[in-house]
This record gives structure tokens, C-alpha cells and sequence, in this order.
């Protein structure tokens, strides 16, 4: 479990994240939702640890996250920001096997390339597996990064807007693989989300942000229902269910 | 782009460099061991060849790990102000120790090298701006301001004459017991393979590296005390070589990627052969006299940079 405990971060005197306490279910998928600038992605940044919080803990399972050791930390928490912004010119095949690197360093064993082999069959990346990142389209790049994540092994999974700059096929296939992720192999998600409806239809819980401060938290659809969205991005959001979904229909209101 | 091709390439053309040159040498002559011949072998052939080869090598490393650790394909010793800060550094040297010892040189230099090549890094960090041809220019600038720098102080000092010799890479004055110092490389490209994967790691952003528990400044610095290294070794023995550790890791990036573990070896191949090419070149051209090699490099090298940029143009 991943306990946050009176998490700040300030940047100047503006406070982005302001004392934010929530628990993070073990085995579920937890999405972040809220207005932009409501401090998702710094939580997230300092949950992972590449961002340092001012005051408060984070703790995974029971551990203080800032002093485990990077290697350890690298083994039991894997983090994709949210803009994949890479010159490096590698293959998918390169690039997932460097999920192995906390293990072995970048010298493969042959457990590391029977995990790599795994991980990219389990993408549907194995034929493509010499392409390079450069060469392919936005939807195939995320899902190599997945996959580097999936090699990596790590028993929590944080992803930063995973969908950004996908079109809906493609969207459709990460959250699925994502909903795999913690249905097949156990793992734990958590994701900034956008876009209401795929938190709704993909992740067993929400936390709603809003001017830093966690707003909502509970099950999907205690979150998904107007009173609570009302609160948290000021509008009359309608909320329609079709095929056991629950849909809002936020674009006229 | 095979490696098996690169070392044939080199061999040939490392026995072609050897027999060329002013006074005929034939590999008969090198059978008496008394021979004028093999004296000039000796002493003036193979350290030159040796020279070449190591900073060939080393500088085209030089250039990879910069690139890889700057996250910009256009960035090197050349573009940084590596080696103007070396220069610089050379001349601290001279004006603080009237004679000043190689090793004294050395170490002067180094430590120039690697503040100037640290100072470019911040800038680095500090520019939001971060188009992949403004910062090198940004380095150029960098870099000509120190320069003017050193050539005010070398002025002043009048020690011009004297500097000149570090300004332009010539290896017409390899000899015996003037380019050991070129050793260095060796051990240093061995580190390098060995740090490989983490500087592909480093290369892939701070954040990336976090990720996979990497300590990110730690590897950073330590790449560019590498590069600063094999900069001041080159320039102090052979004198500046432009563009070198520029174009010879974006050739190789091009065929077969940037996974430093599997293009350390074809850049530091590649490295090699290009100077070669230069350095026969250059002796041949206006035989019996001699073009130096930081002019051969730099025409030729600065043709296929700018083929580079418009290459890049094209694909971006």
C-alpha cells in the first residue's frame, strides 16, 4: 500500500500540493482527476520520488520512500512522465530491456531476456521488436515505454497522463492492458487521467484534486455521480449509464 | 556497417600511413634493425600512426558521451567550448610555471577543460529554449569568448607564437616521446565501454534515469570528467582537431542507433579511420609538404556537418 501522509510542495510561496493525506489501494487501479493545475502530476512526481516533497511522508509499505535506496526503490516503483520526450535513437527491444537495468545493471541474464521476451509479447510488440522509437507513431511509442515498465517489474506502476496525444483506439488499448496489468499479474496502478469517462469505465477508485487539496476519494462510483463532480470542476455534469458503465456527459453542460 | 569492415579499413589504411611520407621507407628496409630507415620508423612512423589512432578514438568517444549526456546530437568538444577551455587552461599554465612540465600542463588544462565543459552544462539546464541547433550555437559562442579570452592574455603575454601550436592540430610533430601522454585514451575508452549502459540510461533524461535507479548527476559528471580528459590529452599532444567528436558519433547513430554498448566500439573505429583518411590526405595532396590535419578535418568534416544539419532538417 502506498500511504501519503501531509504531503506539501511549494514552488515560491504558491503551494501546489498542500497537505495531502490519501491511501493508495494495493491490487487496484487509482486514477487522479481534476482541473489542470490541481497538482496530479507533482503528487505523482513525489510519490516516485523524482520530485522532493517540503513537509509530510510518503510511505510503501510501511517503508519511508526517502530512504530506501535507489536501486530497491527502482524494484518496487516504476514512474512514466507524462511527455516521452526522447533523442536517444534505440530499438523497442533496447528500450524494454533496460527495464532490466535496476537488476542487472544492463548485463542481461538470461531470466532478464526471458522477462523481456515476456513483456513484449505481452505488448504485441514482438514483431517490431528491432524497430526503432524514432520510427514509430505516438501509440506504438507508449506502448514500448509500457512495456520497459512491465520488464521492469515493479509491484506499483505510476503513470503520468499515459494517454496524451492518443487517438481513441489507442487509448482504449493502454487502459485495457493497464486493467490486465492489476487483473492478471497483481499489480498496483495509478494514473493521472484527463478524460472523466476512461477513469470512470477503467479504475476500481478515484481521488479528485482540486487547488492541490484531495477533494474526493473513494470508489469509482461514489466519484462519478454530479453532486460530487459538481464539486470538484464547478459544473453540472449529467451522468448516463449504458452497459453497466457510468458515463458523463460533460459537453453541453 | 560492419564492425569486421571498420578493422579491415583500419588496417589497410594504418599500413598505407605507415609508408607514407617524405623519406621512402619500404618494410624491407625494416628488416636491418641498424637501418636510417627503421630509426625513422621507429621514432617518427609508428608514434604517429599510434597518435592518430588513439585520438581519433578519442576524440569521437569524447564526442559520443557529450552528446549523450547533453541529449543533443550536435553538442561535442567542438561546440561545448571544451576545447577552448582547454586552451585557455594551457595557457594559465604557461604564463603561471615558466616551465611548465607536461603533467603540469596536463593538469592545468584539465581542470579548465572540465569547468568550462561544467559552465556549458548549466547553461545547458537554464535554456528553455532547447532547439536542437541553438545550442550548439550556443556552445560556439561560449566557446569564442574564451577563446578571445586566451588569445587577449597569449597577446599580452606575448606568447602567441607559442599557442599557435595548440591551435592547430598538426601531426608532422609526432615523435617519439611527445604523444605518450595520448595513453591516457586507452584506459579511458575501457571505462567508457564499462559505463556505457549507464550513460544510454543518462541519456534518456533525468527523469527516465530516476526511474530506473540510476544516480543521474553522479553518472553525468563522471562521463564529462571522461571527455575532459581525452580533450586536454589531444589538444596538449596533437592540438585542436574541430569537428571530430561531432560528426563521427551521427554517422554511426544513423546505422545503428544510440545504444552506447553497441556503437562505443564502430565510434571509436570510425573515429580512427576518418583521421587516418585525413592525415594521408594531407600528406599527400602537396607531397613533398604537408597539410595539417586540423585543416583537413575541418573542411571535410565541416562538409558533412553541414550535410548533417540539413539532413536533420529534413527528417524533423
Amino acid at each position: 500500500m502506498i500511504q501519503v501522509r501531509a504531503l506539501s510542495k511549494l514552488y515560491g510561496k504558491k503551494s501546489v500540493v498542500e497537505d495531502v493525506t490519501v491511501d493508495i489501494q494495493p491490487r487496484k487501479i487509482t486514477s487522479f482527476i481534476g482541473p489542470n493545475g490541481a497538482g496530479k502530476s507533482t503528487l505523482l512526481s513525489m510519490v516516485s520520488r523524482l520530485l522532493d516533497s517540503d513537509t509530510g511522508e510518503v510511505l510503501i509499505d510501511k517503508a519511508d520512500v526517502k530512504k530506501m535506496k535507489s536501486n530497491d526503490f527502482a524494484k518496487k516503483v516504476s514512474i512514466l512522465k507524462q511527455s516521452n520526450y526522447m533523442n536517444v535513437r534505440l530499438t523497442i527491444r533496447e528500450l524494454v530491456s533496460f527495464g532490466r537495468f535496476p537488476y542487472s545493471k544492463g548485463r542481461l541474464t538470461e531470466e532478464d531476456v526471458r522477462i523481456v521476451d515476456q513483456s513484449l509479447e505481452y505488448m504485441h510488440l514482438t514483431d517490431m521488436q528491432d524497430s526503432f522509437l524514432d520510427e514509430l507513431s505516438g501509440g506504438q511509442r507508449q506502448r514500448a515505454f509500457i512495456a520497459m515498465v512491465i520488464a521492469q517489474d515493479t509491484e506499483y506502476i505510476l503513470l503520468d497522463e499515459p494517454l496524451n496525444n492518443l487517438d481513441m483506439k489507442h487509448s482504449v488499448q493502454i487502459m485495457k492492458i493497464l486493467r490486465r496489468l492489476v487483473d492478471e499479474l497483481g499489480k498496483t496502478v495509478v494514473i493521472v487521467l484527463h478524460d472523466i469517462n476512461f477513469a470512470s469505465v477503467y479504475s476500481d477508485r478515484i481521488v479528485a484534486m482540486k487547488d492541490g487539496k484531495v477533494v474526493k476519494d473513494g470508489p469509482t462510483e461514489e466519484i462519478i455521480e454530479s453532486a460530487a463532480l459538481k464539486e470538484i470542476y464547478d459544473m453540472d455534469i449529467p451522468i448516463q449509464k449504458m452497459d453497466g458503465c457510468r458515463i458523463c456527459v460533460y459537453f453541453s453542460s | 556497417m560492419k564492425k569486421r569492415y571498420l578493422l579491415l579499413a583500419l588496417i589497410v589504411l594504418s599500413a598505407a600511413s605507415l609508408f607514407v611520407g617524405v623519406s621512402s621507407i619500404s618494410p624491407l628496409d625494416l628488416l636491418d634493425f641498424q637501418s636510417e630507415e627503421t630509426q625513422i620508423f621507429l621514432i617518427s612512423r609508428l608514434p604517429r600512426l599510434v597518435a592518430i589512432l588513439l585520438a581519433g578514438a578519442g576524440m569521437s568517444i569524447a564526442g559520443l558521451i557529450m552528446q549523450q549526456l547533453s541529449r543533443n546530437k550536435f553538442v561535442s568538444p567542438t561546440t561545448a567550448g571544451t576545447l577552448d577551455a582547454t586552451r585557455l587552461g594551457i595557457l594559465v599554465s604557461m604564463l603561471l610555471f615558466a616551465n611548465a612540465t607536461m603533467l603540469e600542463k596536463m593538469a592545468v588544462a584539465f581542470v579548465f577543460a572540465l569547468a568550462g565543459t561544467f559552465v556549458f552544462m548549466q547553461i545547458l539546464d537554464r535554456i528553455k529554449f532547447k532547439d536542437a541547433i541553438f545550442i550548439p550555437l550556443v556552445g560556439l559562442m561560449f566557446g569564442n569568448i574564451l577563446s578571445s579570452v586566451t588569445t587577449f592574455f597569449a597577446y599580452r603575454a606575448d606568447v602567441i607564437q607559442n599557442m599557435s601550436a595548440w591551435l592547430q592540430g598538426d601531426f608532422s610533430m609526432i615523435m617519439k616521446g611527445r604523444y605518450e601522454l595520448l595513453y591516457i585514451s586507452i584506459p579511458i575508452l575501457i571505462i567508457a565501454y564499462f559505463y556505457a549502459n549507464r550513460f544510454t540510461v543518462a541519456g534518456m533524461g533525468e527523469d527516465f534515469s530516476k526511474n530506473l535507479g540510476l544516480a543521474y548527476r553522479r553518472v553525468v559528471n563522471f562521463g564529462l570528467i571522461l571527455v575532459a580528459l581525452v580533450t586536454t590529452t589531444v589538444v596538449l599532444t596533437v592540438g585542436i582537431i574541430p569537428f571530430l567528436g561531432l560528426i563521427i558519433p551521427n554517422i554511426i547513430s544513423i546505422f545503428k542507433g544510440d545504444h552506447l554498448q553497441k556503437t562505443l566500439p564502430h565510434t571509436a573505429l570510425l573515429g580512427a579511420i576518418f583521421l587516418l583518411v585525413c592525415d594521408i590526405l594531407g600528406r599527400v595532396l602537396i607531397y613533398p609538404y604537408e597539410i595539417s590535419i586540423s585543416l583537413m578535418v575541418g573542411v571535410i568534416g565541416s562538409g558533412i556537418f553541414l550535410y548533417l544539419l540539413f539532413r536533420r532538417k529534413a527528417y524533423a
